[in-house]
């Protein structure tokens, strides 16, 4: 039964390589797996086209919790902390 | 008629391309929701003639935004649409060409910035993407017109094709397979553009780019400003206009009541130009003489700065700072248009998610952010007493402006969404939108402030021939004269605040008042009562019940402010 507890849409289990868009290092390129959020931001997030499977460049991240910019086909765009820390990622193997 | 809608994800020229259409001016710039709402134009198809529309951009039709609802809801009444593709994103732009097919309208494409493509490295192979979507795919550049009259020719052709409602993830997979087939990227190195982009969302880089780009423009607007001030149109008003109100003034026997409401008090046997508040003397040099350069200037600048698509990585830079007031970063575009006309800057607060933030940034403006009109009379008039004065006046209402949207944030309840805005490459900004922006905003404000203004002057003259405001006077001396240390007169200034904030300002001239004074006027009256037209937009905006909350915390606001600059100064 506790399993259960963990209400909110699939609590994410952690697996050794992935990290959250917050966390990426800067000009690290990589894969979305899971977006962590409620209906809202999943639907805010799919809009601009930031859905699991996608390519993803981050460019920049503000200090103090501030917003992350990516890069996705060719288009900058820029994500909230909050929010960023709820999209987890695949970093791309650096060669 | 047939209704022709323009609908697309944001910033991807639909406003330009509409104006290419149809010959009717609408606000372009480089920044996602320049179009809040819409406008409406006409254009030929074959004989007839069509309505065309543009909407404001969006991602879904499963609206976010309040514009995005507008958008949608202009959707259930159009018999055919043009959705706007930016050819750089495909991949993006596409949901929502899909979810248009869905809805079962005529539809045809236009691949803007098609220009983009080559020097980007993708590769677009048309003829496939019009078999994959079943619907004209036609390649155009709004900004310099190519590809339009060929997209005007085809909109007849638009079609229908059977695209059976489906799901969100089914849609990305379609996505994914049309790409595959028409798209082809090649690699190619970072540009030079490139890299100021990165620069500019970057901490420390990104700070410097920030404060070198706002100072600049503040010196730009200031320049251009005084310039024309001291250059153009101090000189045509004194040596021209002064002289035929003098006459003028002469043959009406220098007193009496209609000299009173045309030419106005004579000062010191003279006809003032600021003071006397004559229909032809303070009537025209205030909206002309005074404000008129500053609109100009600002405008100017402020049109390079949204055409350059500098405003979006301002809003990344501001962001955490943004959040302390109960709003995400791209509330600073509202709040920057502001500084031009309160009007705009309440309606472009539908670039925001919550009803929360429109409510915190809608105040904010409304009370803080004091428009060109009247920063150009504090200009003039708390300038000329020294620029100290001036920046005790911004510095001021700028922490007003925090300490208010702390305040809020934490009393209004809700929950203020995060920052997600997409932010466009640079572009060197085109002259002929900057022009014509300038002139459609210049002309705005004559059309709209000097009726007003000389609406205004009259009932001051007239009222103040009743003898009403020595009634209101007497009745607000406590509060006027004990609280904010102001004459009791002054508070004729604070009710035609009401109705223009530059004209009610410039009554503050007569008045005598010592530099102080006048920085506590200025700042009561920034912040106090919002002009009639921010007003009538506000109660549109947030309707009754947020409106009177908004008021109730304006005035307490700005006495508290009053009061406090009293003691201070």
């Amino acid at each position: 039964m506790r399993r259960h507890m963990h209400g909110f849409g699939g609590r994410f289990k952690p697996e050794a390589n992935l990290v959250t868009l917050a966390q990426l290092k800067s000009g690290q390129s990589a894969t979305v797996v899971d977006i962590q959020g409620g209906r809202r931001m999943t639907d805010r997030l799919n809009a601009l086209g930031i859905i699991p499977g996608k390519k993803i460049t981050k460019t920049s991240a503000m200090l103090m919790r501030g917003p992350v910019t990516i890069e996705i086909d060719r288009v900058e765009v820029a994500i909230g902390f909050g929010m960023a820390n709820k999209v987890m990622v695949k970093p791309d193997r650096v060669p | 008629m047939t209704r022709i809608l323009l609908m697309g994800n944001p910033n991807v020229g639909k406003s330009a391309l509409f104006s290419r259409l149809t010959g009717v001016q609408a606000m372009v710039s480089n920044y996602p929701g320049t179009t809040i709402s819409y406008t409406r134009g006409h254009m030929k198809l074959g004989e007839e003639t069509a309505e065309v529309i543009d909407a404001p951009g969006t991602y879904t039709l499963e609206p976010t935004s309040e514009a995005e609802e507008i958008a949608r809801k202009l959707l259930d009444s159009g018999d055919i649409v043009i959705n706007v593709v930016n050819a750089i994103n495909l991949e993006r732009n596409l949901y929502l060409t899909l979810q248009l097919l869905e809805r079962g309208i005529p539809t045809v494409v236009a691949l803007n910035l098609w220009d983009d493509t080559k020097h980007r490295g993708v590769d677009i192979d048309l003829e496939k993407l019009e078999k994959a979507l079943g619907v004209p795919v036609i390649p155009t550049v709004a900004v310099t017109g190519q590809g339009v009259k060929e997209l005007a020719e085809n909109i007849p052709r638009a079609t229908s094709p059977p695209h059976p409602p489906t799901t969100r993830d089914q849609r990305w997979v379609t996505i994914g397979k049309i790409i595959e087939q028409v798209q082809q990227i090649r690699h190619r190195h970072h540009t030079w553009r490139e890299r100021l982009e990165d620069a500019s969302v970057k901490p420390v880089s990104g700070g410097f780019i920030a404060i070198a780009i706002l100072a600049a423009s503040f010196f730009v607007v200031r320049f251009i400003g005084e310039g024309l001030i001291n250059y153009v149109l101090d000189p045509l008003f004194n040596t021209l206009w002064a002289p035929v109100l003098s006459w003028l003034s002469n043959l009406m026997g220098g007193t009496g009541f209609l000299h009173d409401i045309v030419i106005g008090k004579l000062i010191d046997g003279e006809v003032d130009l600021v003071q006397s508040f004559g229909l032809l003397s303070s009537g025209l040099f205030v909206p002309f003489g005074m404000v008129l350069p500053y609109i100009i200037s600002f405008y100017f600048v402020l049109g390079i700065l949204e055409d350059t698509g500098y405003l979006p990585r301002l809003a990344v830079l501001m962001d955490t700072i943004m959040h302390r007031l109960g709003l995400h970063g791209y509330a600073i575009i509202p709040n920057l248009l502001g500084l031009g006309c309160n009007v705009p800057a309440i309606l472009a607060t539908r670039i925001l998610e919550s009803k929360r933030e429109r409510f915190i940034a809608a105040t904010l403006i409304s009370i803080a952010v004091p428009c060109a009109a009247l920063q150009a009379m504090i200009f003039g008039l708390v300038g000329a007493r020294g620029i100290g004065y001036v920046a005790i006046v911004y510095g001021t209402l700028f922490i007003v402006w925090i300490i208010l949207g702390i305040i809020l944030n934490h009393t209004v309840k809700g929950f203020s969404p995060e920052l997600l805005i997409e932010i466009p490459p640079y572009r060197f900004p085109p002259w002929r939108t900057v022009g014509q922006k300038l002139w459609f905003r210049t002309y705005g404000f004559l059309a709209e402030a000097i009726p007003i203004i000389l609406g205004a002057i009259l009932v001051i003259n007239v009222l103040y021939i009743l003898g009403v405001f020595d009634a209101i006077a007497n009745f607000t001396a406590p509060v006027v004269t004990g609280l904010l240390g102001l004459p009791k007169e002054a508070v004729t200034a604070l009710v035609i605040g009401f109705l223009r904030k530059d004209v009610a300002l410039g009554m503050l001239a007569p008045l005598a008042l010592s530099s102080g004074q006048l920085v506590v006027g200025s700042v009561v009256l920034a912040m106090l009562f919002p002009c009639i037209a921010t007003f009538v937009v506000m109660f549109r905006e947030l309707r009754w019940l947020n409106m009177l909350k908004a008021v109730g915390v304006m005035i307490v606001a700005a006495l508290v402010t009053g009061g406090i600059l009293n003691l201070i100064l």
